[in-house]
């Protein structure tokens, strides 16, 4: 046996053995997600034991280096490892901005102190992190932002408002683009800084949305004092640091969706709106928009697992991600476009038991999200076609 | 395994795209056509071809050929597509040794695999009967006559139909129109009475024919595989046809997209290069992240093909669906941006609309192959 094959064989066994039943069912609620932090509570026993198994494994993070808290794996290790959760639908048992956004930049970043005082704490998931990217009018054109850091001393002192800052609320520190230079050009002056949340001057809104829920807040600091130490990157080249972790917070949305699990889409529609005889769905054109986003869903899957081998093989753009998060953005929307016809008039109640407090609609409505955040469709085109296209002009 | 090609198949890409784009580009088409040549390919590239190992790519070592595999034929398929290359590859080299390899007695496989791999013998598959590729609705009637069958029946879109030495035809010899049980795959020599062929010219001009059997005597020594047992072999072979057909229609989405793209950054209009304009750059855009995922699916349906034959039809549907979308958009796009420059017979870009339509046919469009994977997926 070939080591990977000692691997898989070891790691499958380690996870029958230890991941809880309760662990390999699909999610439901937002409650079937752990998100760590200092105010984190578990919902539920099994959701606890299967945290604390994989943290001591190191496989919150299984690809980080050991010293940082991660499980050390070489990327064919960790696609071992994906692919035999996925095979027993084993949970993600640690959802955290830290390990899909922060990790990755501070790993490429980062100095020595800050990755010693920072990784090990996403790993063991004890500190929840949030991204203080957009604000009021620096959407599309981030690079515009205003949000300013003033040097005082060894601080900065940070005043503005940043808005979409995803579970600020529930966050424990921020990473956060700030402006240090005004008179620079809007790229050229950017900051990337960490800091608490529990900082003096830092207070949330949540914002409702048309889902009903506010998973995302508008944050201000009023003269929020940060130690200069906290600057991730050189001062003043903040946007590449930013730009760097967008590629991951895009790969991390395009992966978003419930791809290829459960059972397949026309047969949950089946439930609703019935077979025909022969077994086939009684609505022609739903059964054939069904099958037409099964085989997109099919081919992005495909994709998504060429891009890992083509990174791997150092032939990947570093721009792709944002083909990939263009394309798993709008696939999605279309699957809760479909659910939502599939489930017809039970698809539109909002509060009932019987449709767990309107779970369909709620995440039909999140999902539109899902081709603003990190990077519009429009802005992904746009990236696609002047950094892999190399079309002339802005 | 990794959904990338591996250092040998990419140096096969290679040694193909040398060869192809040589000795094959578009005009090689263009002229086949303008003079309406009567084999509708090039004898001596086909010689070429065998040369370099390509017509026995899929034929086993031991009767002469290199033993590769279904990846490495649609590495060699995906250069065709680019240049439009009209070839026996696909008839030959792919659908014909699949068929005979993976049905054939080892008498069979004797008598032509070797002639394949050397470039002597060229075979043609023929399925379709009416207008569109529905394999179980087979209706060419095979009837039990002394020591073999007599055939009756026509089929169409018979991939170089009119110069193959060998034709494998897939009858029915029980059940009805509809079912899989009853499908019978036998090895009908062309000149054999009763045979009458009508090469058929096609919008894409590639090579095609209409096949009418009029009691045409097969002795039992040429039925391939099993009597009444052949939907199998045969849904096998078209799933190879499938994957090799969509790896085609990738390379030709990619070479239709790339001269697009030159194409936006040549032209200028209202003082600009018309590829700074954002409804185009947005379109190009779209249309590369199709092609590229296509381009991961048909690797996909390849790879199980390869490693897992017999779970390999979702693969397949996924793949050969795929790329006939993607290669539609590609060439609808193609002549859109090229303007009226691609409304010309001059240019090249109208070669390869055809030939999509044509790749979109072959083995089942992608209206088949959704209805295909909805059945798979019992909905």
């Amino acid at each position: 046996m070939s080591d990977l094959e000692t691997f898989r064989h070891e790691t499958r066994a380690w996870l029958e053995a230890n991941c809880p039943p309760e662990m390999r069912r699909p999610m439901i609620s937002e409650n079937d997600t752990y998100w760590g932090g200092r105010n984190a509570k578990f919902s539920s026993e099994p959701q606890r034991i299967w945290f604390e198994r994989m943290r001591d494994k190191g496989w919150t993070v299984p690809d980080w280096p050991k010293e940082y808290g991660g499980g050390g794996l070489d990327r064919a290790e960790h696609k071992v490892l994906r692919e035999e959760m996925a095979a027993m639908s084993a949970r993600s048992p640690l959802s955290s901005f830290g390990i899909w956004m922060l990790g990755p930049a501070l790993l490429k970043y980062g100095n020595e102190a800050q990755k010693q005082e920072h990784l090990p704490k996403i790993a063991a998931g004890l500190i929840r992190w949030c991204q203080g990217y957009s604000e009021p009018n620096a959407g599309s054109d981030l690079a515009s932002l205003q949000t300013r850091a003033e040097s005082d001393g060894d601080d900065y002192v940070i005043n503005g408002q940043k808005i979409w800052t995803s579970y600020a609320n529930y966050a424990d520190w921020i990473f956060c683009l700030v402006r240090t230079d005004p008179a620079a050009k809007k790229h050229d002056g950017i900051s990337f800084i960490l800091f608490d949340m529990a900082s003096k001057g830092v207070s949330t809104k949540p914002i409702l949305l048309i889902s009903g829920y506010s998973p995302f807040c508008e944050t201000f600091f009023d003269n929020v004092r940060v130690p200069k130490s906290h600057v991730v990157g050189t001062v003043n080249r903040g946007w590449d640091v930013a730009k760097y972790l967008l590629q991951h917070e895009r790969a991390m949305i395009s992966g978003m969706g419930e791809r290829g699990v459960g059972r397949p889409l026309g047969q949950v529609a089946a439930d609703s709106v019935g077979a025909d005889e022969q077994g086939r769905l009684e609505d022609a054109m739903l059964r054939s928009q069904i099958s037409t986003f099964e085989i997109d869903e099919a081919a992005l899957g495909a994709a998504a697992e060429r891009a890992v081998d083509l990174a791997k093989a150092g032939q990947s753009h570093p721009a792709f991600s944002s083909a990939m998060k263009y394309y798993g953005t709008e696939l999605n929307k279309r699957r809760h476009e479909i659910l939502m016809s599939a489930g017809g008039i039970d698809a539109l109640e909002w509060e009932s038991e019987r449709s767990r407090g309107g779970a369909r609609p709620r995440a039909w409505l999140r999902t539109k999200a899902n081709s603003i955040e990190g990077g519009t469709s429009e802005v992904m085109l746009g990236i696609v076609a002047k950094r892999i296209l190399d079309l002339p002009g802005a | 395994m990794a959904l990338v090609l591996t250092e040998e198949q990419s140096m096969l890409r290679d040694s193909a795209r040398g060869l192809i784009s040589d000795k094959a580009p578009v005009s090689h088409l263009r002229s086949l056509r303008d003079s309406k040549d009567a084999t509708g390919f090039s004898r001596d590239l086909w010689k070429a071809f065998a040369e370099m190992g390509f017509s026995g790519l899929l034929v086993p070592e031991n009767f002469g050929g290199s033993g590769l595999g279904y990846v490495e034929a649609g590495v060699v398929m995906e250069e065709i597509g680019r240049s439009l290359m009209p070839s026996p590859f696909l008839s030959t080299a792919v659908l014909a040794v699949s068929a005979l390899a993976r049905g054939g007695s080892d008498a069979q496989k004797s008598a032509h695999l070797p002639k394949i791999a050397d470039g002597s013998l060229l075979a043609a598959l023929a399925v379709d009967e009416g207008a569109k590729h529905r394999p179980l609705q087979t209706k060419l009637q095979a009837v039990r006559s002394g020591n073999g069958f007599k055939l009756s029946g026509a089929k169409a879109l018979v991939v170089d139909g009119h110069v193959a030495d060998l034709l494998i035809v897939a009858g029915r010899t029980g059940g009805a129109a509809g079912e899989r049980n009853g499908l019978t795959l036998f090895l009908v020599d062309p000149k054999a009475k009763g045979v009458a062929i009508e090469r058929t010219v096609m919008v894409d001009a590639h090579n095609a024919a209409r096949i009418e059997f009029a009691n045409v005597e097969v002795d039992a020594d040429h039925v391939l595989g099993e009597v009444d047992q052949g939907g199998a072999l045969l849904e096998g072979v078209l799933n190879i046809g499938r994957g090799a057909v969509a790896s085609e229609m990738v390379g030709l989405s990619e070479e239709v997209f790339g001269r697009t793209v030159t194409y936006l950054k040549e032209r200028k209009q209202f003082g600009k290069l018309i590829g700074e304009f954002q409804a185009l750059q947005h379109r190009a855009a779209q249309l590369y992240i199709d092609i590229e995922i296509t381009r991961a699916a048909v690797l996909k349906a390849l790879q199980t093909l390869d490693g897992d034959f017999e779970h390999a039809s979702a693969a397949v549907a996924v793949a050969k669906a795929r790329a006939g979308t993607t290669a539609t958009l590609a060439v609808q796009e193609g002549v859109q941006m090229h303007g009226g420059m691609g409304m010309t017979d001059q240019f090249d870009i109208g070669f390869f609309m055809k030939r999509a339509r044509v790749c979109q046919e072959l083995f089942g469009d992608s209206n088949y192959h959704a209805d295909q994977l909805a059945r798979m997926k019992s909905y």
